[in-house]
């Protein structure tokens, strides 16, 4: 590794934690700009039990006080503090069951996409112009512009109650099934769409037509020459991938009712639930930078001459 | 010494050109300026143009169908004052009729028709399809100058300016650009959401809703960052480009390179992904509506609408149908058309 990509490896890592940090100030203070607090709650306190309430929460010292314990709580002992709707529990156990369920969601979509996306796209690339390439590229079009909301319903209502194949309820392994084909449709389009381009775009190359000058077999330009190297930008996506993902599972899980962290954020913006909120934003964002900054070092790695900055 | 100098010179050219040589002076077409040309390239391509059709086609129907149609997006069929709610039109199915609208026909009179029925409120769903094709687009079209506006702003001061603000720019749009933004579109959409409410009350904005002002916030927050990176990226290289440096060589002065060389060719850059932040703003107003988080009820959007629908899914799946093939035919036009422009206005940037 030369010391120039390690340079721009340090920078990357600098930016993320700069922004993971802009993150929480910014979760923080947004979250304390809202009127009323977070005890204002249909029930009626009494101010003594009030004051109590905001003793023990720290709620009544001075706002930078309070950003400043949070801050270190959440990086020292990732403790985004209790969940004020589920009582007795903390917020990082409710993150960290949904997440359970959530990250088998995202693997497998993901997986799923990009097996999927890379095979679609070169079979698109190889038969340019076809009638199968032409075939490709009308659904994924169709796919990349359908929001996933519709998308899970659509499946929903044909799947489950037209045809009822599948179970609509996610709570169950069998019920996974149709929030992860909502959640990969659109990375698996668009990753097809990706890889037919920098396919074609590398089937273009010399060395390709060198390698057929110098009688290399077809199978082994495809595998050998051409898809290992127009795999290269399709690596850049997998950070965006991972944040519409994340984004994505938030309707999906609601819809196909999937006890993940998705679902549980959702409702803790409806039940105003303000530590729930910070927490799962927090680590949702990290979550995200941190796949960004690997798939951006990747890329990086893979290929030297890539100039990022 | 002075003869050497004459014998450099050829003295043929300086002799008056016949009318033979005029001749290839004449223009032979009058000339095209860059706008013609980009029209006359986005017009050969087809699905360009067929998508543009479309894109008006719907702005159109939902600007005027609203003027003459006899119902409205929030009056309830079945409920009227004085008299307890007729539950017959709520639910009802596509060109069905509510009791009393039975009872008309019956005496012979014409009752107008509910294309898509009604919906649980017994509300014209026809009538709140249109409207929330309305107001989905005109949140996309006006987040988008928004983003337009701040962008080409803050992007042209950076470049313009270079150096230390530049810098200081630059750092804030890299941070920015970084951020997780549907993750904070969501949370400032949740907590605008509560505060906006109150502060607006009794205020002209009031009308527009909390919801829709908060999202037009988010936008104006999150969304310049790409634009002013565009923007500052064309007037950086623009200035260095080897035709500025041939019309200042020529003696032109700094306003007539900014007007003929830098603005026209800067844009269309701005146009084009002004035109494909439109269905990014629809997208995403649908997505935090389907939250909950968008418009305030009762006015729809379609992604509300198609919100809504979920919960009668096994019993009225054209409900979620009809906004889902609205907002994919509204997106997809606008994202094909978009392209269409890049690739008349700016082969440059054609991959």
């Amino acid at each position: 590794m030369s010391p120039k990509t390690l340079k721009y490896i340090l920078k990357r890592i600098g930016l993320a934690v700069l922004t993971v940090w802009v993150v929480i100030t910014v979760t923080f203070f947004v979250m304390h700009a809202v009127p009323g607090g977070p005890f204002m709650s249909e029930k009626a306190v009494s101010p003594a039990a009030q004051a109590a309430l905001e003793a023990k929460y720290g709620l009544d010292k001075p706002l930078m006080v309070q950003y400043i314990t949070y801050l270190r709580d959440v990086v020292t002992k990732f403790d985004f503090g209790p969940s004020l709707k589920q009582r007795g529990r903390m917020v990082i156990d409710v993150i960290r069951d949904g997440m359970k369920t959530s990250v088998k969601l995202g693997v497998v979509a993901a997986a799923v996409a990009g097996a999927i996306g890379i095979v679609l796209g070169a079979v698109a690339a190889l038969r340019r112009n076809k009638l199968i390439d032409k075939i490709i590229m009308v659904i994924t079009t169709a796919f990349v512009s359908m929001p996933s909301f519709i998308m899970g319903s659509l499946l929903l209502a044909l799947f489950a109650i037209r045809w009822a194949i599948l179970p609509a309820n996610g709570a169950t392994p069998q019920g996974l099934i149709l929030p992860i084909v909502t959640l990969a449709l659109y990375p698996m389009a668009y990753i097809t769409r990706l890889t037919r381009s920098s396919m074609l775009d590398v089937l273009g190359q010399d060395y390709i037509r060198t390698a057929k000058a110098k009688g290399v077999s077809g199978v082994k330009i495809i595998f050998g020459h051409a898809l290992k190297n127009s795999l290269i930008p399709v690596i850049t996506y997998f950070g965006p991938m991972l944040a519409y993902i994340v984004t994505g599972s938030l309707v999906v899980e609601q819809i196909f009712a999937v006890p993940g962290i998705g679902r549980a954020f959702v409702s803790s913006i409806t039940n105003r639930d303000y530590p729930m909120v910070m927490g799962t934003t927090i680590v949702l964002a990290v979550l995200i930078v941190v796949m960004n900054l690997v798939s951006d070092i990747l890329y990086k790695v893979v290929d030297p001459r890539i100039n990022l900055d | 010494m002075d003869k050497k100098y004459t014998m450099h010179v050829d003295v043929d050219a300086f002799i008056p050109a016949t009318e033979e040589e005029k001749e290839y002076m004449v223009q032979m077409r009058p000339s095209s300026t860059f706008f013609k040309d980009g029209v006359k390239r986005l017009l050969k391509n087809r699905v360009a143009t067929v998508s543009f059709f479309i894109i008006v086609l719907i702005t159109l129907a939902s600007v005027i169908i609203p003027m003459f149609w006899p119902y409205s997006y929030d009056s309830m069929l079945g409920v009227r004052p004085g008299r307890p709610v007729d539950a017959s039109y709520n639910n009802l199915a596509p060109f069905a009729y509510g009791r009393t609208e039975l009872k008309k026909i019956d005496a012979g009179e014409r009752v107008f028709p509910h294309i898509f029925g009604t919906d649980s409120s017994g509300r014209d769903y026809f009538i709140r399809v249109v409207y929330g094709t309305r107001i989905s687009l005109a949140v996309g079209f006006f987040a988008s100058i928004i983003v337009l506006i701040i962008g080409m702003t803050v992007g042209s001061i950076s470049g313009y300016c270079g150096g230390k603000v530049d810098l200081i720019i630059m750092r804030i749009v890299d941070i920015i650009y970084s951020l997780p933004d549907m993750l904070l579109v969501i949370l400032l959409a949740s907590v605008l959401k509560m505060t906006l409410g109150p502060a607006l009350e009794g205020t002209a904005l009031e009308k527009i809703g909390s919801n829709i002002i908060s999202l037009f916030i988010v936008f104006g927050v999150l969304y310049w960052v790409s634009m002013s990176r565009l923007i500052r990226g064309q007037i950086l290289s623009l200035r260095e480009q080897e035709y500025v440096l041939a019309a200042r060589a020529a003696g032109a002065r700094g306003g007539w390179v900014i007007r003929k060389h830098l603005l026209p060719n800067c844009i269309s850059v701005v146009i084009i992904s002004t035109a494909l932040q439109i269905p990014n703003a629809i997208f995403t107003e649908s997505y935090l509506s389907f939250l909950g988080l968008g418009v305030n009820a009762p006015m729809p959007s379609l992604g509300s609408l198609a919100s809504d629908a979920l919960n009668g899914l096994s019993s009225y799946p054209y409900r979620m149908v009809i906004p889902a093939v609205v907002i994919s035919l509204i997106v997809l036009s606008l994202n094909l058309f978009g392209d269409g422009l890049r690739d008349a206005f700016d082969p440059k940037l054609r991959n």
